[in-house]
């Protein structure tokens, strides 16, 4: 294991620095049309559903942008009306001007669906399969379209073949063998990287949290077999992303970050509308770290990282409606004049 | 100035250029600049915070001292790369820009149709463009005929530490360029600059391997010295490029003698 440790540390260190990049989750809505066991979202579970209004999330989102975010990963439950391809067009459209970048976790889509997304400023997807033994995931996936196993595989190529900049991809650690998991993420990871070889693609191994089900895990994953997982991925992919969110203790996202994560979340609410109105009552799961941005960045720099807030400039090419005709205007530059305000 | 690197007309002392990515922190990365005498220095255009809102790694180059080759590193074709450079003029970066188009996230390797697209509209704008390629003689020769007055080919892969893996075809570069030509990515130690010096290269482009050294003040030291022993052994007459100099030469005074 230690050697697997060192491999990792220094693979890491080499292919992305001592450097840590930020980005937050906000949630849109909690409407759920399926249910599966493990979720708090589960259309089973009777809690007090809601679904942003765009200017809601614009409020949300401005919160974020006041802490500093640059990053911006947009959740939400399966839902073709409340959460459709034409409000998540409006969404993406009024947030682009003031983020580096945008991503959803939503319901899977069509190809064409996504790029729609992508011409209002849509950069990365994530999709988990949660699980890849189709028996664990009959069994926990019990009605709605995400019930569909070969639908949910599918689902990431979708945005692949679209065209999506950035697709991420995972597993729901506690469903079933955490070992075989990994192995099946690994080989569908290596089939998806050689056919859209200019996709960037990144990991994530969310271990479930208690929630609304009540659920409980099957199959727990410890702390070490967690620590193992992230390492055994950073040394099979030096190359990908590896994210981890506020699911997981402190002092273990600390530990975490030497051996590959490159992308963490900060201060994060998983209730709709949770920044500005939190309401635990309506959230996905717990969270165990809840540290806020602010802190999580002092603890960085004294880990000696350096925190990154911004990884991407958006292209005009791609996203029309940001195409800016009025310098004076533009949001990037933030003032009337582009060259007065900037610092030789 | 002794034996600067001459590049569209402007002269830069120093022929070990430096990026600013994968630093542990804005003034570890300062004092390693520092350290290292650049003259050229690479920022991703991706990092900064071009509104001037927010402190960015730019309040940490003294642009007295250091010039700035802002790159494009995230541009996977074209347009997304002359995109990023057009903002990088409007924010006052100067117009010396390295360009790179890199749609392989896994190698990070070049696209040579869309880096010569961009490189043939950049130098048309105006742009000092410094391309990076793969060693590809071939497109080095049609870099510099659209107009760029430098060529960077790779080393190895990006970040991979491996050295001169593409030895021979930056040979072939070398012997066939008329514009400067710099070693970029892969150059993982201070002989492996050396090397590329040796060799005739005028300059070498060094990130990941002083960024992520323990002592990285110390190494961009070590790589400083890397580069200058190079060069003063290649201008000094190694014995390997000797015996190719004098082969032309001793027959002609046989035969008319």
């Amino acid at each position: 294991m230690d050697k697997l440790l060192e491999k990792a540390m220094s693979l890491t260190l080499q292919r992305f620095g001592r450097v840590m990049q930020l980005y937050a989750p906000l949630y849109l809505s909690n409407e759920c049309i399926d249910t599966c066991t493990y979720c708090g979202f589960s259309f089973a579970n009777k809690i007090p559903r809601c679904t942003l209004t765009p200017p809601e999330v614009e409020e949300e989102a401005q919160f974020l942008v006041r802490q500093g975010f640059q990053h911006l990963l947009l959740v939400s439950g399966e839902h073709p009306s409340h959460v459709s391809p034409e409000y998540l067009e409006e969404v993406l459209t009024r947030l682009r001007p003031h983020w580096a970048s945008l991503s959803i976790e939503t319901a899977p889509f069509s190809e064409n669906v996504y790029r729609r997304l992508i011409h209002c400023g849509l950069d990365g997807v994530v999709t988990y399969q949660e699980t890849y033994d189709p028996e664990a995931y009959a069994l926990y996936h019990v009605s709605g379209p995400k019930k569909n196993y070969r639908h949910r595989l599918e689902a990431i190529e979708e945005a692949a073949k679209a065209g999506v900049r950035q697709l991420g991809m995972g597993i729901l650690l506690g469903l079933a063998d955490w070992k075989k998991d990994a192995q099946a993420l690994a080989d569908h990871l290596s089939q998806m990287r050689k056919k859209y070889w200019q996709t960037e693609f990144s990991l994530s191994f969310p271990r479930l949290r208690p929630c609304a089900s009540d659920f409980q895990p099957s199959h727990p994953v410890s702390d070490h077999e967690l620590i193992q997982l992230v390492a055994s991925m950073r040394v099979l992919f030096p190359d990908v992303g590896l994210v981890l969110s506020t699911r997981e203790p402190p002092e273990l996202r600390e530990t975490l970050l030497a051996f590959g994560v490159t992308r963490m979340s900060a201060g994060s609410r998983t209730e709709p509308g949770g920044y500005t109105h939190p309401d635990e009552t309506l959230n996905q799961f717990e969270i165990e770290d809840h540290r806020s941005p602010a802190e999580i960045a002092a603890m960085l720099v004294a880990k000696g990282y350096e925190v990154v807030w911004k990884d991407w400039e958006p292209s005009e090419g791609a996203y029309a409606p940001f195409r800016r005709t009025d310098h004076g205007q533009s949001p990037m530059f933030g003032a009337a004049s582009p060259n007065k305000d900037i610092k030789p | 100035m002794v034996d600067p690197l001459k590049i569209a007309g402007r002269e830069f002392p120093s022929r070990l250029l430096v990026g600013t990515g994968k630093f542990s922190s804005p003034k570890i990365m300062r004092a390693s600049l520092e350290a290292s005498e650049a003259s050229l220095v690479t920022v991703a255009l991706r990092r900064l915070d071009l509104s001037g809102r927010q402190t960015n790694l730019l309040d940490f180059i003294d642009r007295k001292h250091f010039s700035l080759l802002p790159n494009t590193s995230g541009a996977r074709t074209a347009k997304e790369a002359v995109f990023l450079a057009k903002l990088a003029r409007e924010a006052g970066l100067g117009n010396l820009l390295k360009l790179e188009v890199i749609p392989d996230p896994q190698y990070l390797l070049p696209d040579p149709i869309e880096t010569l697209e961009a490189a043939r509209l950049l130098v048309q704008d105006g742009f000092v463009v410094f391309p990076y390629l793969h060693a590809d003689p071939v497109l080095a020769k049609r870099l510099a005929d659209v107009g760029c007055p430098v060529v960077m080919p790779l080393g190895s892969p990006i970040g991979s530490n491996r050295g001169l893996k593409m030895r021979e075809a930056i040979r072939i570069i070398i012997e066939q360029s008329f514009v400067p030509v710099i070693v970029d990515a892969g150059l993982g130690s201070p002989s492996h600059a050396a090397e590329a010096m040796e060799l005739g290269a005028d300059g070498v482009l060094v990130n990941t391997a002083i960024a992520t050294a323990e002592d990285p003040v110390g190494m961009a030291r070590a790589f400083r010295l890397g580069v200058e022993a190079g060069r003063t052994a290649y201008r000094a007459g190694l014995a390997a490029q000797k015996m190719t100099a004098d082969a032309s030469s001793p027959l002609i005074g046989v035969m008319s003698g």
